[in-house]
């Protein structure tokens, strides 16, 4: 006996397994998805709960940071005054401003050196081209950590310990060599038929740079610079081991040296400290995510 | 009109150019001058303040602790026999390699979460998970240091809340270190999601869709596409991320300061506390050179799957 | 505008690569010149060489009168249109063919004129203020049209401008090339591998092949009298048909003797241009147009075969039949009236005054 021959009675037989395996397929989506939005919800709860906590830390008086009796994840009285407070605080001003000089300066050397640099090894094959490529890739990974040490004696030679203008000149070896790498890939990027338009057009090497190359690359030089930012933002190594004096402290060893001493229960005020000095970063990213994360990511998406 | 004083131009350079070699090689060679004097400021960035520290740094290793004799390989052999060195070189490649497998594995399972909700929704999750990975280190774990508070831990007052004893995290060594590790998934998994998150976004549609015809089920598709697709970019971040966090310093810095007993010391914040705050350059300089042969092995295998890759990519 | 000539220009890469073996060409002024050939032929290292992008190992290249050879790019006073159009991606339409101007320190009024009068040869007036991304291929192919122009240069260059196109785009595009020239006049120099491109646009078509010229000459002079086999199979689509043959005397009459036997007469008046070669191995070369139906011939010298069809392709106004014909492909064109099926004998008459004969040894055209 054919399927032809029972139209009606048994359907799901007549095609057999069809109708059960859309089912099945829709369920699976179904779970699938589920599965998807359970784990983002958990991340999400773990990924933002130590900043959650440290803004509510932040909101309570000393009294009620002190209070082992409520629900340490509850604000009972919000309060700003530990924001008004640290920012009253000439000491912590002080962190702000060396941190926002020091970045700028630093922002703005590797800036001026990877584009440079990165021009002339994506177009201008020179005698060591190569190998100075793949050296900026390798001093990539040399971590300050290694180098902290040696630098401390050579900075310290030069008198600039204690000073911000010593961490000028030590910042670019976190940043120049992946600037310079994310640099180089975008340059090389560019067709090599605009450089030769640019070239019949009338243009010179510094016009084809300024023109053409930075502005075609233009994401480039916006992710380099939010790394360079970043990274010069959130330093430690460096300012831990050559600064001692809280004048010529930036943020981050600021915050952690210097709002800690003293009073036990300025919870509130190093909670608010730290996020205030968190958040030029964070702005930068939400308004700038994605150019960072296309820069960052141009190797994994290829090929 | 222009075009014309641009024919005089054209009319009077090559008699003019003739008798030097050629001008076209000299334009060549000028240009490899440019270029040149273009990556002379990167030349001088990575030789004097790289390349020139990290021998100096060998140099400085040889010395006593005065820095006025050459002692040889003193130093190295003094902190070998020390067990507080014994249990930083322990501790660092336990923390190092525990807390990268958990990133890479974390953010392997969220990228492809994220992967697998609508688009629409992708952007506004991913801001929300990249959270940890934006604010900088050194102050979130401050943040963290306040939730692992002995008396006032509000990670142990949820635990309490569902019945369990409180954790003495950073009281106990083996907590001490599992905080460390904690702490530094919870900062590194977010760039782990997101280069894996552009990787899966790079492989073509078409291929699962090919694969689903042959008959693969989900996992399968996982197992015979999408891992092989990604191997490269999973080494090479895997790889990297050893590297970083191997020489990591700030989290342990803010978290336990070494502590307890000098038990949860790194690499990094052992030498800082040697040559910065005891004063024995020479030593730190000793302790900070211990991670070289190990980052030079992980350097050489990230460099090969860069390659690799833009072979690939060619 | 003026005349450009090349004096034995080789172009030889490091490991001694010769990818262009010492050309001479002469370009008269306002003429327009396609260099065709396959790929990997050296038409292209030829034009780079030309513009300036390429050094030229020796040899010289004279543009109006002054030899250029040491020139850079920018001061040789040429214009050059790319395969991918090279239009720059942050700048508007505008800006884009005001750049060379500028660089060159034309005053503003000048450089808006001379765009404005470029955008209306190419009717891209309204496209004026768009970006690059914004534009279609054909617009874009016309802009960077419009950059070449608005330089007013001595020569233009284009380096198979129209290969990005789809097929469509690329005979309205060719169309539009040809009428801006024969508007602006500019002597033109154009690299293609599409020897149609090159038939219908050259006054005068160059076909190279590995880096030497084959042969240098007008479109239907090419088409009718090649002067090697190259050029013939080149030339021309469907390509000519070529079958080997013997070249027989057959008392004062020439006869081609095919390998399986048949004969098929030369006409008297080929006789003695082909007698020196009686007894040798030679290539019969004849075009599918020349291979036809048997329906209209009313000439003298026609070869009448009955042959069996393997393909038949309608192309609507004519119908293509692929034949095999003594162990050799071949295809014939015929009246679309014709009723012809594949396996179905079909009477072809082969038209014998047009017929090529190659030398096998020298690969020349007798």
């Amino acid at each position: 006996m054919s399927a032809a021959a029972h139209p009606s009675g048994r359907p799901s037989d007549a095609v057999p397994g069809l109708g059960r395996r859309i089912g099945s397929l829709r369920s699976e989506r179904r779970w699938a998805l589920w599965t998807a939005y359970i784990s983002l919800i958990i991340a999400a709860i773990v990924m933002l709960a130590p900043p959650l906590y440290m803004l509510l830390t932040s909101m309570k008086t000393s009294a009620e940071v002190a209070d082992l009796s409520g629900n340490p994840w509850m604000v009972h009285a919000p309060t700003w005054e530990n924001y008004a407070a640290i920012i009253g605080n000439p000491m912590f001003r002080g962190f702000f401003y060396n941190s926002i000089i020091l970045t700028v300066c630093v922002v703005a050397i590797t800036m001026v050196i990877s584009v440079f640099a990165a021009f002339a090894l994506a177009r201008m094959k020179f005698f060591g081209s190569q190998v100075l490529a793949t050296g900026v890739f390798l001093t990539y990974l040399v971590p300050d950590t290694l180098l902290f040490i040696p630098l401390y004696q050579i900075v310290g030679g030069l008198g600039l310990l204690n000073s911000i203008w010593g961490l000028v000149l030590v910042y670019p070896t976190l940043t120049v060599p992946f600037c310079t790498w994310i640099m180089i890939g975008y340059f090389a990027s560019i067709p090599k038929e605009l450089d030769e338009a640019a070239l019949i057009d009338g243009a010179n090497w510094m016009q084809m740079l300024t023109k053409i190359f930075i502005p075609v690359a233009l994401p480039g030089i916006i992710a380099a610079t939010i790394f360079a930012f970043t990274v010069s933002w959130a330093a430690f190594v460096y300012p831990t081991a050559f600064i001692t004096r809280p004048d010529e402290m930036p943020l981050t060893i600021g915050v952690v040296s210097q709002l800690i001493r003293g009073d036990t229960f300025a919870w509130g005020q190093l909670m608010a400290g730290a996020l205030i000095a968190a958040l030029p970063p964070v702005i930068v990213y939400a308004f700038l995510m994605d150019y960072y994360i296309a820069g960052l990511t141009a190797g994994a998406t290829k090929g | 009109m222009a075009s014309d004083s641009n024919a005089a131009v054209l009319a009077a350079r090559p008699a003019a150019a003739r008798p030097a070699s050629s001008a076209m090689k000299r334009f060549a060679r000028r240009r490899s001058t440019i270029a040149f004097l273009m990556t002379l400021p990167l030349i001088s960035v990575i030789g004097g303040l790289v390349v020139w520290p990290a021998g100096y740094a060998i140099y400085l290793s040889m010395l006593n602790r005065r820095q006025t004799a050459f002692i040889g390989l003193e130093n190295f052999d003094i902190l070998l026999d020390s067990e507080t060195f014994r249990s930083v070189i322990w501790q660092s490649c336990f923390f190092a390699i525990t807390a990268v497998l958990l990133k890479a594995l974390v953010g392997f399972w969220l990228a492809h979460m994220l992967h697998h909700i609508p688009t629409k929704g992708q952007r506004m999750w991913r801001g929300m998970l990249l959270v940890p990975w934006v604010i900088p280190p050194a102050l979130s774990t401050l943040g963290w240091w306040w939730m692992f508070d002995p008396s006032y831990s509000s990670i142990n007052y949820l635990i309490n809340a569902i019945g369990f004893p409180s954790v003495p995290w950073l009281g106990e060594p083996w907590w001490a270190r599992i905080s460390v590790i904690i702490v530094n998934v919870w900062y590194g998994a977010p760039f782990f999601m997101i280069m894996y998150l552009a990787a899966l976004k790079s492989v073509p549609d078409q291929l699962y869709e090919a694969a689903a015809i042959d008959g693969a089920t989900g996992w399968q598709g996982l197992r015979h596409i999408t891992l092989p697709m990604m191997q490269n970019i999973i080494s090479i971040t895997v790889l990297f991320s050893l590297i970083v966090t191997f020489a990591n310093y700030d989290i342990v810095r803010v978290l336990t300061n070494g502590g307890p007993r000098d038990l949860t010391q790194v690499f990094a914040s052992y030498a800082f506390q040697v040559g910065v705050l005891s004063g024995n350059i020479p030593r730190g300089a000793a302790v900070s050179l211990f991670m070289f042969p190990l980052l030079a092995v992980i350097a050489y295998f990230v460099l090969r799957g860069v390659n690799k890759r833009t072979k690939e990519m060619a | 505008m003026a005349q450009v000539s090349l004096r034995k220009i080789v172009k030889e890469y490091e490991g001694g690569v010769q990818a262009v073996k010492g050309i001479d060409l002469d370009i008269a002024d306002h003429e327009f010149v396609v260099l065709v050939g396959p790929s990997g032929c050296g038409k292209s290292t030829t034009l780079r060489m030309i513009a300036g992008l390429e050094e030229i190992s020796s040899g010289e290249i004279d543009i109006g009168g002054a030899v250029v050879n040491d020139v850079p790019p920018r001061d040789r006073d040429i214009a050059m249109v790319f395969q991918n159009y090279a239009l720059y991606p942050h700048m508007s339409v505008y800006d884009n063919m005001a750049f060379g101007l500028m660089l060159r320190k034309f005053d503003k009024a000048e450089i808006r004129r001379r765009v404005e009068n470029a955008a209306k040869i190419l009717d891209i007036g309204m496209l004026l203020d768009r970006k690059p991304k914004a534009l279609s291929g054909g617009q874009r192919q016309r802009v960077a049209m419009g950059r070449a122009i608005v330089r007013d240069p001595k020569v233009f260059l284009f380096d198979e401008p129209l290969s990005n196109l789809d097929a469509k785009l690329r005979v309205q595009m060719r169309t539009e090339i040809k009428k801006v020239h024969q508007t602006v006049r500019t002597t033109t120099i154009y690299v293609t591998h599409d020897q149609v491109e090159a038939m219908t646009l050259a006054d005068r078509v160059v076909v190279m092949n590995h880096g030497v010229i084959e042969q240098v000459g007008p479109p239907q002079e090419l088409y009718h009298h090649p002067r090697t086999r190259f050029v013939a199979g080149f030339i021309g689509s469907p390509a000519m048909n070529f079958i080997p043959a013997r070249l027989e005397a057959r008392g004062d009459n020439l006869v081609l003797l095919l390998p399986l036997g048949t004969e098929l007469a030369v006409p008297e008046h080929r006789a003695e241009r082909y007698r020196t070669h009686v007894g040798k191995q030679v290539t019969f070369g004849i075009r599918p147009e020349h291979l036809t139906d048997t329906q209209h011939i009313s000439k003298q010298h026609v070869a009448l075969l009955t042959l069996t069809p393997e393909v038949i392709e309608p192309m609507g106004m004519e119908t293509l039949a692929h034949i095999k014909l003594e162990g050799t492909e071949i295809c014939a064109r015929l009246d679309p009236m014709v009723e012809a099926a594949p396996g179905v004998p079909l009477a072809l008459a082969a038209d014998m005054n047009n017929m090529h004969l190659i030398d096998d040894a020298t690969g020349l055209v007798i």
